[in-house]
């Protein structure tokens, strides 16, 4: 049997309001280090952290999204975004940062996958761990 | 492989429940939990329906000690929903393969 297991971090807060998006992504950093099969998954309000342009000097919190876009230094490729969640908040995949990773032949590929509400559950299915924020 | 999915909030004042059940596949189980719970009144009908309609695929659970926390009687909980212990809680922890927290 494999040591790998499938971990999948579920984003479903907007960012800066509370916690969990920033905690978030410092536990998928920290987790990174253990080779593991891991996605990420932006559903619900959690669309909001992937928003591009985010500014948060007026607020007086660190602002963490350029972080986003180091994922693929850290070999975080998959990262899945429900597009109904877009949708319903009235955004589009144009909305999103570029977060990318190098494929094979060393070429910058998006790791963001848009998907359907019925195969986001089927991904959250597929798993051996979910954590949640 | 099966899930438990279990939520924590009212779906009065969030979507997490709605979230929970419209991500939920044929064979798992969601747990209503602390706040949660008062979502499994069958009189609130906007949230009773939306339960129902996933009982079919999914089966429902209520922890009992936090109804009776909250002065919810057995009674007035939507038919078809299970409600269960400490121990229960933990028997369905063990009989799915992950659980998943809706915060």
């Amino acid at each position: 049997m494999s040591d790998t297991k499938r971990f999948l971090y579920v984003n479903r807060k907007a960012p800066h309001g509370t916690i969990y998006a920033l905690e978030s992504l410092e536990v998928v950093l920290i987790g990174a280090a253990f080779e593991q099969d891991v996605s990420l998954a932006f559903l619900d309000d959690g669309v909001f952290q992937l928003i591009k342009k985010q500014t948060t000097t007026g607020i007086g919190v660190k602002n963490f999204a350029p972080v986003y876009r180091a994922l693929g230094d850290y070999d975080v490729k998959k990262i899945f975004v429900e597009r109904e969640s877009l949708e319903e908040r009235g955004l589009s995949e144009d909305d999103l940062m570029e977060i990318t990773h190098e494929d094979d032949d060393e070429e910058d590929v998006s790791s963001v996958e848009i998907v359907d509400r019925a195969r986001m559950a089927e991904i959250m299915a597929a798993q051996d761990v979910i954590l949640s924020f | 492989m099966s899930t438990l999915h279990t939520v924590n909030k009212s779906p009065f004042e969030r979507g997490s429940l709605a979230s929970a059940l419209a991500h939920a596949l044929p064979g798992d189980a969601v747990l209503l939990i602390e706040d949660a719970v008062v979502g499994a009144r069958a009189s609130a009908v906007k949230t009773a329906d939306l339960i129902k309609a996933a009982m079919p695929a999914c089966k429902l659970y209520v922890l009992g000690p936090d109804l009776t926390a909250r002065g919810i009687p057995s009674t007035d909980v939507v038919d078809g929903i299970n409600i269960v212990d400490y121990p229960g809680f933990v028997d369905l922890v063990a009989d799915h393969d992950k659980t998943q927290a809706w915060l």
